[in-house]
């Protein structure tokens, strides 16, 4: 057996490789239950249709009671009719030589169960249509703020188009006030495939569309952070390409606002990360405001730890997790389209110190 | 007298060479035989596609599971869609409709031999070419591997630019192949059924079986043909540089959706049709009643055929069309729920006031009555555009489509082997191993697919090869899991029953269920000419008419 | 349970059922209609959207004359198979020969139309969403005159051969059926192509 410094290592003594076998599982456990707390904690972990926070979201579950209700009913009756023939109308030793009586049909009955479900479904049609209109026709108040998402193989893009502000995967929008509304209006765009912007507890899923810009809009009614992903396979880390929308009070979104505004951070005991940064292909692919690094192919990095979690969701923005992404993404997110960079130890510790600088 | 005919073709079979009967069976234009090998064909690639089922339940059974990778992943979900619709579910349907549609009309084949058979190989050959891309379906990650796009092969996904590599190709040809294999069968069935029905049977006495499979051919024509036409399309696209779905050039994602559903909505209805008509035709015989409502059973179905042409969008609701288009498509989709809802309760119509027999074929379509219902309300919650808007994309509907087909499709077909195996070979299947069949998948069905609504409605979406955990879905997960390989035990059940009482089973004679239809008056296994002279009917039960003389149904029709 | 029939008491009137190969062809054509149907669909959704390159009005010259030659072999090939019906068997070869040249011409036409798109307007399958959906479309139509005129040919052989009789006449009529076909779908994207989307 080699190590990576070339010493030969002697075959060890039987017990000290049980403990050396025993000491690996233990850091598999722990590296397992690592990967798993990987989202870090929310007040809002299901992100149940069945919990809405948003208007949108409330008209359907509000609509769904009343569809759920129509079809329990249907669903009994027809329950009930199959359960009663079933019993009564078993075929019984004793008169078993007979046929029944032979009927044929009858217009009566089956006119009946005709104009029924017909006067069911006008009346569903109409309950339904209200709230598609209720929804998708809804005006945008001049108080809104206006959000542009951009999908991309697999993560997510967000910028603020008033407010001059970019950034990725994590959205901050304002808690709204129904008596004076702060809604959020989203316009979807790709930059590559179809995906699918669905946070179940704020809005409906609307689908991000190559060569097409749609619209959706959400109005939170409470603080919190919401999760969802993305909900239209877009390849190979669809599974990935997670949500977390952060529903601010208006000081903490103004707070945040403000933040986000500003250029990056200009340390200058990082300048040897900074050079990593410049030198290496990182700025062909993300921007960094206020330096020469303005790639739009990854997120914006200006102010990456002001987020709680790396790669779109699928892990924690850690120094640990930071370096293995740039190191080797294919352990967090096999098949995203980061390349390994391959840098040194050296050149690796620096950049991320560097990027840890940009609050 | 069957046991003379077993005697006899036993004895002529006895010390051929194996070679001869292959040949036989590769070169037959026999449409019984035809039919049995398209069921065989399925029920391999059924075994294949629930493997891939299995890999995938196994890899979902708790989070961050590394069982899989998300490649290995993304292939098996989709090969396990397009498996099992392409190449499980539409041969089954043509291998049951090539068997008993000539035998019930009186006739002694299909009206094209040649082409049924051409046919039947362009759709194995198709079968073939998508299982040949996990070896040469070259790519990034290596040598071979299946196509990867999900089983609608969205634009623009498949472009030469996001699939590098031949496994996308697979998938079109193989589909491109196999479709055109279901075009030419669909045009023999029109073509047997409104040419070569014996004297007599007019268009209103033919059994259900018939006019269901007429009315599923006519829509395989209008339906399948625009994902032929898709599929040249991506052809184009990919190999002369065309920019049919390419978004840079200007070109639309949104047209191949509205292509693909334009065939994948109707594609369910034909898949379903002749489910109807296995249930359609068992659920009187084990009643001792004939169909209620024979005539709005046939309208409905022909309504069926042509509302279903116009819902496809309800696939596409979240890609926002404006609140009249998805209103539209709100409407006729719960409209077509009516004509399919109604079916049920003309099926408990024709169980009212019978002598219902609890025979396994029976308690199949029983059960397909139970999930058809549940899954078609299912649907009626999603036909609602805003409901779909949370549920679309979801584990919920996920469950709703394998609701219909696992509960519904599949539930027929097993009812249709316990029926017509023994017509087909000549011997009863096992009825004890039929109930433990039946009692088993039940179990194993309700456990999966009642439970997997749930996590769609805490916001797991489709098509994820690994969830977060701490969402609310794990359990939910690993449960479906678990009935998962409860469905698959019970399958194998099924599969050594077909196999054992092929060898041992005891003779079943002409007719073992008193049935009506005239496949049950020749014998089991019809001689190769089907009929010694062709028959003259007078209603659409003619063998109730030669059992009841006094008291045909040619005197109440 | 034996398997003769009951004598029913109903005289056994005429059962007259259709042609089987004309109820076969009919479904073809309904099929190959709905692939037709399709690519005029994209042809109609993508007018107007090309970002770059030529235009249909830039470079389209409407095909009357070989238009003419096709829809008059839809006459030709009508006659020929009257002709053949009354036992005429020289003019329903010629009838027939005439109506191969017809078909002919107009392949040979769209094939002068599509080099002088190529060559000289520089339009091709690739250019734009235009080129992609014309060459798609006329090449479709283009694709089963082919086969057409493959089918014609065989019969055109087997009847200098001295083969192709009255007792034929429903099977060549059939694959009239399929030629009157192709002449109707060109109506439809001549029209589409040339007079509507122009």
């Amino acid at each position: 057996m080699h190590s990576e410094s070339g010493k030969h290592h002697r075959p060890q003594a039987k017990g000290l490789s049980r403990f050396a076998g025993v000491l690996i599982l233990l850091a598999g456990i722990l590296l397992a239950a690592g990967l798993c707390a990987a989202s870090p904690p929310t007040d809002n972990p299901v992100p149940s249709i069945l919990a809405p926070q948003s208007t949108p979201a409330d008209a359907i579950y509000h609509l769904s009671y009343f569809v759920v209700a129509i079809t329990a009913v249907i669903f009994l009756v027809v329950f009930i009719l199959l359960t009663y023939v079933v019993m009564k109308f078993r075929a019984r030793a004793a008169g078993a030589e007979r046929e029944p009586a032979q009927v044929y049909g009858s217009t009566q009955i089956e006119l009946a169960w005709t104009v029924i479900p017909i006067l069911i479904v006008v009346v569903l049609f109409l309950a339904t249509a209200r709230v598609i209109h209720a929804i998708q026709d809804a005006p945008k108040p001049t108080a809104a703020v206006e959000v542009t998402a951009v999908g991309h193989q697999f993560w997510w893009e967000f910028r603020y188009p008033a407010l001059g502000i970019v950034t990725a995967n994590e959205l901050h929008v304002p808690v709204s006030d129904p008596a004076d509304p702060t809604p959020t209006f989203l316009k979807l765009l790709s930059a590559d495939t179809d995906h699918s912007f669905w946070v179940p507890q704020l809005a409906g899923k609307t689908d991000l569309i190559p060569n097409r810009i749609n619209e959706m809009w959400m109005d939170p009614h409470r603080t919190g952070i919401y999760l969802g992903q993305c909900a239209q396979y877009c390849g190979t880390q669809h599974a990935k390409m997670l949500l977390r929308v952060s529903v601010d009070s208006p000081e903490v979104f103004a707070a945040w606002v403000f933040a986000q505004k500003q250029p990056a951070n200009q340390d200058e005991t990082q300048i040897a990360g900074r050079r990593v940064f410049e030198r290496t292909a990182c700025m062909n692919c993300h921007a960094v405001g206020g330096t020469a690094a303005t790639g739009r192919f990854g997120p914006d990095l200006t102010h990456l730890m002001s987020r709680r979690t790396i790669a779109s969701g699928a892990a924690e923005n850690t120094r640990e997790k930071l370096r293995l992404w740039i190191q080797d993404p294919d352990a967090i997110k096999p098949g995203s389209l980061m390349p390994a960079m391959k840098l040194s130890d050296a050149d690796l510790d620096a950049l991320v110190r560097y990027l840890e600088t940009l609050q | 007298m069957s046991s003379d005919v077993m005697a006899i073709q036993t004895a002529e079979v006895a010390g051929r060479p194996w070679v001869e009967t292959l040949h036989e069976w590769v070169t037959t234009v026999d449409h019984k035989r035809l039919g049995i090998l398209y069921i065989l064909y399925a029920l391999v690639f059924l075994v294949i596609g629930g493997l891939e089922a299995t890999i995938i339940r196994i890899q979902l059974m708790r989070p961050h599971n590394d069982f899989v990778s998300p490649q290995v992943f993304n292939r098996m979900f989709t090969m396990h869609g397009t498996t099992m619709i392409f190449f499980v579910a539409m041969p089954i349907m043509f291998g049951f409709a090539n068997y008993l549609v000539p035998l019930m009309i009186g006739a002694r084949d299909m009206a094209f031999p040649r082409l049924n058979a051409f046919s039947f190989w362009l759709t194995a050959l198709g079968g073939f070419l998508l299982y040949f891309s996990f070896v040469g379906g070259s790519g990034l990650y290596g040598a071979g591997n299946a196509p990867d796009v999900g089983w609608w092969a969205y634009a623009p996904l498949t472009s030469r630019a996001f699939s590098p590599g031949h496994s996308a190709d697979y998938w079109t040809i193989a589909l491109l192949v196999s479709g055109f294999g279901s075009i030419g069968t669909s045009i023999n069935i029109i073509a047997t059924i409104l040419c070569m029905r014996c004297p007599g049977m007019k268009l209103s006495r033919m059994p259900l079986l018939a006019w269901l499979n007429l009315v599923m051919s006519a829509m395989v024509l209008i339906a399948i043909t625009p994902l032929s036409a898709a599929q040249l399309m991506l052809l184009v696209d990919r190999y002369l540089g065309g920019h049919f779905f390419d978004t840079q050039a200007g070109g639309s994602a949104a047209i191949w959706m509205h292509f693909f559903w334009i065939f994948g909505h109707p594609e369910v209805y034909i898949l379903i049709i002749p489910c109807f008509a296995f249930v359609s035709e068992i659920i009187p015989v084990f009643s001792r009643k004939p169909i209620f409502g024979y005539p709005v059973m046939v309208g409905a179905t022909v309504c069926i055929a042509f509302v279903s042409l116009s819902v496809w969008a309800h696939h596409m609701y979240t890609i926002g069309m404006n609140s009249y288009a998805n209103s539209f498509f709100t409407i006729t989709t719960m409209a077509v729920g009516v004509p399919t809802g109604i079916k049920i309760f003309n099926w408990l119509g024709t169980m009212w006031g019978g002598k219902i027999q609890f025979k396994t074929p029976m308690m199949f379509c029983i059960g397909f009555l139970f999930q058809f219902l549940i899954a078609g309300l299912t649907g009626i919650m999603m036909s609602a555009a805003p409901l779909d808007w949370q549920l679309g994309g979801s584990y919920f509907v996920v469950a709703h489509f394998h609701y219909v087909i696992v509960g519904g499709i599949l539930f027929a077909l097993f009812a249709a082997f316990y029926y017509w195996f023994p017509k087909m070979t000549g011997r009863m299947l096992n009825e004890s191993l039929g109930k433990l069949h039946f009692w088993l998948f039940l179990i194993g069905f309700h456990l999966t697919f009642d439970v997997m609504h749930i996590p769609g409605i805490l916001g797991m979406p489709r098509r994820i090869y690994t969830y977060e955990p701490g969402r609310g879905w794990d359990t939910w997960n690993l449960i479906i899991t678990a009935g998962a390989f409860i469905q698959g035990i019970a399958t194998l059940l099924f599969v050594a029953n077909l196999v054992f009482s092929y060898f041992k089973g005891p003779r079943a004679g002409n007719d073992p269920w008193d049935a009506w239809t005239l496949e049950w008056s020749v014998s089991s296994p019809p001689r190769s000419y089907n009929f010694a002279s062709i028959p003259t009917v007078a209603s659409r039960r003619p063998l109730w008419d030669r059992k009841h003389p006094e008291d045909p149904d040619s005197r109440y029709e | 349970m034996t398997a003769i029939t009951t004598p029913i008491a109903q005289p056994p009137g005429a059962w007259n059922l259709p042609y089987r190969g004309k109820v076969g062809m009919a479904c073809l054509i309904i099929a190959e209609s709905a692939i037709f149907t399709i690519f005029v669909v994209a042809y109609l959704f993508y007018v107007g959207k090309s970002l770059t390159g030529p235009t249909p009005r830039d470079v389209l010259e409407t095909p009357l004359f070989y238009t003419i030659c096709l829809l008059s072999s839809s006459l030709t090939i009508h006659f020929a198979s009257r002709f053949l019906e009354r036992d005429k068997r020289g003019a329903f070869l010629g009838l027939w020969f005439l109506t191969i040249v017809l078909g002919g011409l107009f392949l040979f036409g769209t094939a002068q139309e599509w080099h002088r798109l190529i060559y000289e307007h520089g339009l091709t399958i690739s250019t734009n969403l235009f080129g992609t959906t014309y060459y798609s479309l006329v090449g479709l139509h283009g694709f089963h005159v082919t086969a057409g005129l493959v089918m014609l040919s065989i019969v055109l052989l087997f009847g200098l051969a001295g083969r192709v009789g009255p007792e034929h006449s429903a099977r060549v009529e059939v694959l009239s059926l399929y030629w009157h076909f192709v002449d109707v779908v060109w109506v439809v994207v001549f029209t589409v192509v040339y007079v509507v989307a122009r």
